[in-house]
Parts: C-alpha cells; sequence; structure tokens
C-alpha cells in the first residue's frame, strides 16, 4: 500500500480489510448517528464547566420555575430553571457526566466479570462451564432492581455504590456471548495448533482468544452501558440511586414530577436527553454488530 | 422427556436456595442488622434487646435455616414496618401485580407478533422500518419517563383516564402498555427472525408447489414453527416484567408487590424486601422451567439440553 509510485500494483490491490470496514461504518446510518450523539454528549461532559451557562447547584429562590425559552422564558435561562432555582440547561450538561460515569465505570466492572467467567467457561468446559452458566442462571433470577434498590438503600446512595451495585449484576450478558464465542474459537484448529506447541492457558487465552472475540465484546459494552444508565436513572427516580443534589437526568425526572401538572417539561427535558443518550448508544451497537460481523445481522 | 423434565427440575431447585441465600444475606450487607434496625439515636441497651428479640446474636447460618426452615412452610417473618405478616402482606398484594404482568404480556404479544409477522412477510417495507423503529426507541425507552409522558397526554391534557389507583379495569390501560411496551422489542424481533427463517425453508416452498393458499402457508405452516421459540421467551419477559414492575407501580401509584418493595426498601422493612426478592425470582424461576419443558415437548430437540 506504501508504494504509490506503481499504479498496477495499487489496482490489483484492492482496499484493505481495515479500508472495508471503515466503508461500511460510514454507510452505516444508525452508527453514524449513534457515533455522533454519543460523541457530542461526551464532549458535553468533559467540557461541562466550559459550556454550563449557570453553576448547576446555584440556588435562588428569586428565579425558581423559571420558563425555558420557547415557553416564554429569557436567554438567561435558556431551559429555565427548577424548584430551587437552579439553571435546568446547566443541570443537564452536568447530569451527562453522572450518566456517562455510571454508564462506563459499570460496562467495565461487569465486562470484565463477565469475560472473565464466559472466557473461562468456554475455554475449559466442563466443572468451570456447569458452575459458570450455574451463576448466570442464579443470576437472571434476581429481580435487578429490586435488588439494585435494595443494596443502595442498605448501603447508602452514592456514586460510588450505584457504580459497584450495576457493576456487580450486569455481568451476565457479557458472561453468556462470551461463552458462547469462546466455545465456538476453542474447537479451532489454530488452539488445537498453540496447546501443541507449549503455549501457556494465558497465553492462548490473551492472544489466541481475546482478539477474536473483541468485537463481540464491544458491542456487549456498548449495550450494557446503556441499560446500567437505564437502571440508573430508574434508581435515582424512585430516590434510591444518585442522591440530590446531585444532577442525575433521572432524579430530575422524579424532582420534577411533582409540577408535572403545570411545568411539564420539567419532566419532558430531563427524559429526552435520557432517551436520546441511551437511543444513540444502542444505535451504535447494533451498528458495530452489523459492521464487525456482517455474517451475524438478523 | 421425563429426564429432561427431573434435571431441569433439579437445576431449578438449586438456583432456588441459593436465591434465597443471597436474599437472606442481603440483611447483613449493613454489618449489624440489630443496629440498622434500631436507628441512629438507639443506646447500646436497646440494641442488645434488639439483638436478642430477632435473633440476630445467633450464627449466620443457623439464622438462615431458620429462615429458610419457615419460609418452605409459607412463613416469612413479621414486617418491622406493617407490624403483619409478611406472607399475608404480599399474597394482598401480589393481585394487582399478576393482573398487570399478564396485561401487560397480552399487550405485548397482541402488538409485537402481528408487527413480527408483517415485517417478516414484507422485509425492508414501510411497516418493517417501523417496526424496527419502535423496537429499538422501546429498547431505549427510560419507562418511568413514558408513563409520565402518559400521565401528561391521557390523564391531564386530554382527561381520559385516571392518572393513578387501581381501582376500575381504566386504572389498569396506562402502566399495561408502559409495562408491556418493555417487552414488546424482544418479542417483535424474535417473531421476526423466526418467521423469516421459517418463510425460506424447504418444507414452506413445497407447501407452496403444491399449491397451499397463501394464507394457509403463513398461518398454518409458517406461523406455527415460528412462534414456538417466542412462546419461550415470553415466559421469560412475565419473569423479568414481574421484577420490573416496581417501577411502574411506583410511577402509577399502583398498591401492588412491587409498590410494596419499593415502600419497604424506603422503609428499611427487610423481612418484607428479603420476602420479595425471593417471591420474585420464583416466579422467574418456575416461567423459565415451564417454558423449556414447553420448548422440550414441542421440539424434542430441546431435550438434550
Amino acid at each position: 500500500m506504501t508504494d504509490t509510485t506503481d499504479p498496477l500494483s495499487r489496482e490489483i490491490q484492492g482496499p484493505s480489510p481495515r479500508q472495508m470496514l471503515k466503508a461500511r461504518a460510514l454507510s452505516h446510518k444508525g452508527l453514524v448517528f449513534g457515533m455522533v450523539v454519543v460523541g457530542l454528549l461526551v464532549l458535553v461532559a468533559i467540557f461541562a464547566p466550559l459550556l454550563a451557562p449557570h453553576d448547576p447547584y446555584a440556588q435562588s429562590l428569586m428565579k425558581r420555575m423559571v420558563p425555558p425559552v420557547f415557553m416564554g422564558g429569557t436567554w438567561e435561562h435558556p431551559l429555565g430553571t427548577d424548584h430551587l432555582g437552579r439553571d435546568y440547561l446547566s443541570r443537564l450538561i452536568y447530569g451527562a457526566r453522572v450518566s456517562l460515569l455510571i454508564g462506563a465505570v459499570a460496562a467495565l466492572i461487569s465486562g470484565v466479570i463477565g469475560t472473565a467467567m464466559g472466557v473461562a467457561a468456554g475455554y475449559f468446559g466442563g466443572k468451570v462451564d456447569a458452575v459458570v452458566t450455574f451463576l448466570i442462571n442464579v443470576r437472571l433470577a434476581m429481580p435487578v432492581v429490586l435488588v439494585a434498590l435494595a443494596v443502595v438503600a442498605i448501603l447508602g446512595g452514592s456514586l460510588t455504590v450505584v457504580i459497584c451495585v450495576l457493576g456487580l449484576l450486569l455481568w451476565d450478558r457479557f458472561a453468556v456471548v462470551m461463552r458462547a464465542s469462546t466455545l465456538q474459537i476453542s474447537r479451532r484448529d489454530y488452539i488445537a495448533a498453540a496447546q501443541v506447541i507449549g503455549a501457556s492457558t494465558p497465553r492462548i487465552v490473551l492472544t489466541e482468544i481475546m482478539p477474536n472475540v473483541f468485537n463481540n465484546l464491544i458491542v456487549i459494552v456498548t449495550l450494557e452501558m446503556a441499560h446500567a444508565i437505564l437502571l440508573e436513572a430508574a434508581l435515582s427516580f424512585l430516590g434510591l440511586g444518585v442522591q440530590p443534589p446531585i444532577p442525575s437526568w433521572g432524579l430530575m425526572v422524579s424532582e420534577g414530577k411533582n409540577m408535572m401538572l403545570f411545568e411539564p417539561w420539567l419532566v419532558l427535558i430531563p427524559g429526552a436527553v435520557l432517551f436520546a443518550l441511551v437511543l444513540a448508544i444502542n444505535l451504535m451497537g447494533d451498528g458495530l454488530r452489523d459492521v464487525t460481523a456482517p455474517e451475524g445481522r438478523s | 422427556m421425563l429426564t429432561f423434565i427431573l434435571k431441569r427440575l433439579g437445576l431449578a431447585v438449586l438456583v432456588a436456595f441459593t436465591v434465597s441465600f443471597i436474599s437472606f444475606s442481603l440483611l447483613f450487607l449493613s454489618g449489624d442488622p440489630a443496629a440498622a434496625l434500631a436507628g441512629e439515636t438507639a443506646s447500646g441497651e436497646d440494641v442488645e434487646t434488639l439483638r436478642r428479640l430477632y435473633g440476630f446474636d445467633r450464627p449466620m447460618l443457623v439464622q438462615y435455616g431458620d429462615w429458610l426452615f419457615s419460609a418452605l412452610q409459607g412463613d416469612f417473618g413479621e414486617s418491622y414496618y406493617f407490624k403483619l405478616p409478611v406472607a399475608s402482606l404480599i399474597a394482598e398484594r401480589l393481585q394487582v401485580t399478576m393482573i398487570l404482568g399478564v396485561c401487560g404480556i397480552l399487550f405485548a404479544l397482541i402488538t409485537a407478533v402481528p408487527l413480527g409477522v408483517v415485517a417478516a412477510i414484507r422485509p425492508n417495507s414501510m411497516i418493517d422500518r417501523i417496526a424496527l423503529f419502535l423496537s429499538v426507541a422501546g429498547q431505549a425507552m427510560p419507562s418511568f419517563w413514558f408513563g409520565l409522558i402518559l400521565i401528561v397526554i391521557f390523564a391531564i391534557q386530554l382527561g381520559m383516564l385516571p392518572p393513578s389507583g387501581a381501582d376500575s379495569w381504566r386504572h389498569f390501560i396506562m402502566p399495561t402498555i408502559v409495562l408491556g411496551y418493555y417487552a414488546m422489542p424482544a418479542i417483535m424481533r424474535l417473531t421476526r427472525a423466526g418467521m423469516l427463517d421459517v418463510l425460506n425453508s424447504d418444507y414452506i416452498r413445497t407447501a407452496r408447489a403444491k399449491g397451499a393458499g397463501e394464507s394457509r402457508v403463513l398461518f398454518k405452516h409458517a406461523l406455527r414453527n415460528a412462534i414456538i421459540p417466542v412462546v419461550s421467551l415470553a415466559a421469560v419477559q412475565m419473569g423479568f416484567m414481574l421484577g420490573g414492575s416496581i417501577v411502574v407501580e411506583s410511577v402509577f401509584a399502583l398498591h401492588g408487590a412491587g409498590y410494596l418493595a419499593w415502600e419497604s426498601i424506603a422503609r428499611n422493612d427487610l423481612p418484607t424486601v428479603q420476602a420479595l426478592i425471593l417471591v420474585f425470582s420464583m416466579f422467574y424461576i418456575v416461567f423459565t422451567f415451564l417454558a423449556d419443558v414447553l420448548n422440550a415437548w414441542l421440539d424434542p430437540r430441546m431435550r438434550s439440553a
């Protein structure tokens, strides 16, 4: 590819797999849309202090429930203020940090747990597989929302507790998918070849198996991140997740609920942003699956 | 078939016991359940009295055995807050949750299966795209937000439906939609995928070749086979939905078991919480067991698993 002097060889070589992947990715509308929205919200979260027009915690009794611009408000508070006079746009912007942080870290924790269990089950089989399958069954039988609520209530609602609880609860899909893909790959000849030349188990897992299940892993990471964000919002909405005054979108919906009759935008705005973020992450995950494994499309 | 059922039953029982142990040990997550129960203002003496009264001074495994033994006889202890037997409290509230769960899964099936079938008959058509959009949006929709929007539109703006409570069938319309919508995407995707798969199979071609009418091919030959996995998915979703009804019940103030769970968690009423976790898990375990048995009965290839 680096040889640009010979037009003939360039013509024969055609696009590399990487270039083909890029072309497929860019022509996938859902993936592009998802990545743009998620990327924008990540930037918003990172640069929150620069973007937010006001302090998200600053209360003002003089300016309670100012309506947003499109409902007759002023540009001083583009999305209005809440029942404590806090700027809604600023809280929304800082809320992106809470959702993305919780989603990313919870998906990371559950990803590590689930992948370790799934790969072990798929590679070793036998008793290890039986134990892991059993644990997955037990985990699926536990009602997630109920257990998460109970644990957060017992330990006290903080960002760390919510992240850890979700991380420890959402590993089931990782384990299921990683087990299935590892099982498939372990039967291949190159794994047998690696075993025959005396490669150690960690080496086989890290250099032969992991690169081949990586695409599946990324897809599950995105989908579980969306799942964790939705669950955090639900927990915070029920008052047993992230605690006030931290601006969590679920908490904002819950706080706006009491004034829903007169100020429906207090509920509509944070919910719509939450919906958009989760939708974008899901579209990104579905798109990644289509693009990296075209044969697995349904 | 019998060996399959026995094996599967053994697994279900083992899972149930493990879940019961986990939900019991939640009590000890806070460190000292007696101190947690007594509250921050209690003296050391009060805590000790409570500890002896509720038997927290015994080894944990003994307490678990005791709790499990009573639970197997239907006795989950007394609620700290309501001062009533937990079992009768849950039994009373479960009715609302069961009605909601059954309505929710029926709503999901009635809407998702036809959509999935039509989407499979005409892939990439307008209806297929709408179905795909609905399923993608459904997975991303926060159920509490969806519920509140319905309340704003149908209860506040239009005044057509009551916003909360469980007094008549009209109170159940919005909760049913919210809970059912949650199960729709998975059912629709599976119906569509199953129908596509079946429609491309040889026996459908044979049925068409021998001159069977299109509706006969679709409903008598194709759907009957494509629907098998959907039935077991619906059972699994039903188990998930009962566990997820806690959010819906709190949005619509439906006083069912999910609402009870929320109340008792907020009030630190651990015996009720433990029992509810176990009850919801049992529903899931029973539903998945029945689904697997049904599957094995319909499709003998599944019996080897």
